[in-house]
């Protein structure tokens, strides 16, 4: 799914379900992947940024079944690899089958659930292959090099790596914490892996793809033009976009 | 690791190698002669253990049915049993070399005790406690500030305990290193419910030598209010394998049909939130509710695992009692005995009083007066009016 790959994530429904739409369609002129956010009344690994675009999604009424039909519509428009990430209750609720299920009918190609580590995966493995859908695990700079070799296995898509202990949020340096990862992830896991948490600048992305990274995600630099611009944030992030996009040719 | 299919550990990844330190640590401190002599000492001669159990006279003659026996957690330094449990975690962080505490609190009880903790054993200490609660409960939060903690007001989603939860957990996966999270009651990812329940557990083993000495056998049935429900697995525990009829009481607010309520195993469902599997109050795409009680440090929208194994497996009860009833308990308590119960086991004594009457006169119920009401006077005083 990624190579030499921008990731951009945005959450759906913020600040309403049309506006998200016009957005996918707007990072879709330079971004490789578009990772969406489901949105959850309790985003606990999400630093402020993303807090509040859950806080607006929800307020504005978003439902679990607005976001698979937002995916549906962006299928009439692109083939980009769309991925959602969130948090595991509300796949839970829904039943995992008949979450992953709908997903895929909707023209999903990945998930990412932040707080299912794999211990606790084996239903939603098993369900995910039998549906295609693509997995993607997290693993943090203190995730050990067995620990990694799970991950990889577990991960169908790409494994995703944390650059640094903490929350998502833009920063203004990539901790070094995640070239060490790099590094080690380089030499461990098989599959592609992107980086992500606080990535907001063009060197950012160009430092980690050259360090070895097969895809950057930017989120909450995006997340913040939203929480500035509102609906109108259409042209905003395509010129991010734009601009991020540059670090791979930098 | 796990409570039938309920408890687990389900938190971000950064989260799985900290949990795993913690485990190891607390199996250590479990046999640790020097760790367990430290614990006995500091509760006993710090904490102000045993805490009495004491046959409430005038209210069972009031009631007129089952003894009613209170077991005093009031009394114990703090106001309240959450000590036991800061004490020993405040222990156990020492044993791994942090330096730092977080807590999350809601009515303030366990943000004080944390900070009390803190203060003995020379650690800094954080507090998170919601935006709405720290309005609620100024005078906890001076208390906290004169204990020396900084207590952060946090202003996202409800405001209240569950989202000073996410918070501390925030702070915990950029600060593991040097920081212990102490929780507060027996949720979260594992292993925090058993040690917290290990640590409470000295109610339910003090209660069961002080019955026996003082009635000969064993109660009839414990009554406890379940908030997480720390104070309650804290008393039932060491009588789970015997005769005895559990009662869990959940807040039932301004009624369960009206959707005010914070009942999660009696109105809930299941879910995950905060690391476990369990019951909660949530909406058909699984999003959190917000809560309702009277009683601050009840209004959570979930309850550790053990309580939903308990309830699934059946052998505890869980009930509700309204703000209302809970109220009319804490004046009669007041009146009857001179004591001022907290809004929380004011809930368990509104429930204890109702089957005690239906009871026979040598029949007997225990309650956990798991805190006193001092700190609840304000939201007393402006309900009577």
């Amino acid at each position: 799914m990624i190579d030499r790959a921008l990731i951009t994530f945005i959450t759906a429904g913020d600040p309403n379900i049309k506006a998200s739409l016009e957005f996918m369609l707007a990072l879709d002129k330079y971004a490789d992947v578009i990772e969406l956010g489901i949105p959850f009344s309790d985003p606990m690994a999400d630093g402020k940024v993303i807090q509040k675009a859950n806080h607006r999604a929800l307020k504005a009424g978003t439902r679990i079944k607005d976001v698979f039909n937002l995916v549906k519509e962006f299928r009439e428009h692109s083939n980009t690899p769309v991925v959602l990430m969130g948090y595991y209750n509300p796949v839970y609720k829904q039943g995992v089958e008949r979450f992953v299920s709908k997903a895929k009918a909707s023209g999903v190609d990945g998930m990412i659930v932040v707080d299912l580590p794999l211990e606790e995966a084996e239903e939603y493995l098993a369900i995910c292959e039998r549906y295609g859908m693509g997995t993607i695990f997290l693993a943090a700079p203190n995730t050990g090099e067995e620990r990694l070799r799970m991950i990889d296995e577990a991960s169908s898509a790409f494994v995703y790596l944390i650059s640094l202990y903490g929350i998502t949020g833009a920063r203004d340096r990539v901790s070094s914490l995640a070239f060490e990862l790099i590094k080690k992830a380089k030499s461990t896991v098989r599959k592609p892996v992107a980086v992500g948490f606080g990535v907001s600048k063009p060197e950012h992305v160009r430092d980690l793809i050259e360090a070895g990274a097969d895809g950057v995600v930017v989120g909450s630099a995006l997340v913040e033009i939203i929480e500035k611009y509102g609906e109108d944030s259409a042209y905003e992030l395509e010129k991010k976009v734009k601009n991020l996009r540059s670090g791979l040719v930098l | 690791m796990k409570f039938g299919e309920f408890g687990g550990r389900f938190v971000p990844e950064v989260l799985i190698p900290p949990l795993e330190e913690l485990e190891r640590a607390y199996e250590e401190i479990k046999k640790d002669e020097e760790f367990q002599r430290k614990l006995a000492y500091y509760l006993k001669h710090y904490a102000g253990r045993p805490t009495p159990l004491y046959f409430a006279e005038n209210l069972t003659k009031k009631v007129s049915g089952a003894m009613i026996y209170l077991k005093r957690e009031d009394l114990l330094h703090s106001g309240a049993h959450k000590i036991n449990n800061t004490i020993g975690q405040a222990l156990l962080a020492r044993y791994m070399g942090k330096s730092r505490l977080i807590a999350e609190t809601g009515a303030g009880q366990h943000g004080v005790a944390t900070a009390i903790a803190g203060a003995l054993f020379g650690m800094k200490t954080e507090v998170y406690m919601g935006s709405e609660d720290v309005e609620r409960q100024r005078m906890n939060v001076f208390r906290m500030e004169l204990l020396n903690a900084k207590v952060h007001a946090v202003e996202s989603g409800s405001r209240t305990l569950k989202d000073a939860i996410n918070e501390a957990l925030r702070d915990w996966v950029a600060s593991f290193e040097v920081t212990h999270y102490l929780i507060g009651s027996v949720v979260g990812p594992h292993p925090y419910p058993t040690i917290v329940r290990d640590f409470q557990s000295v109610i339910g083993r003090e209660t069961k030598r002080q019955i026996i000495e003082m009635e000969g056998c064993l109660p009839d049935c414990i009554v406890a209010c379940v908030g997480g429900g720390s104070n309650a697995i804290g008393i039932f525990h060491p009588f789970i394998k015997d005769k005895v009829k559990l009662i869990g009481v959940e807040a039932g607010g301004e009624g369960i049909e009206k959707g005010r309520h914070s009942a999660s195993i009696v109105a809930g469902e299941k879910g995950i939130l905060h690391g476990m599997l369990s019951y909660f109050l949530q909406d058909e795409d699984g999003q959190m509710l917000t809560t309702h009680s009277i009683a601050a440090g009840l209004d959570y929208p979930g309850v550790g695992p053990e309580h939903a194994y308990l309830k699934a497996i059946q052998r505890a009860e869980y009930v509700t009692v309204n703000d209302e009833h809970a109220l009319k308990a804490f004046v009669e308590l007041s009146k009857t005995e001179g004591i001022l119960p907290a809004l929380e086991s004011a809930h368990a004594l509104a429930y204890a009083m109702e089957i005690a009457r239906e009871m026979e006169k040598d029949e007997v119920v225990v309650v956990n007066l798991s805190g006193r009401g001092d700190k609840d006077l304000e939201i007393v005083r402006r309900e009577l009016k």
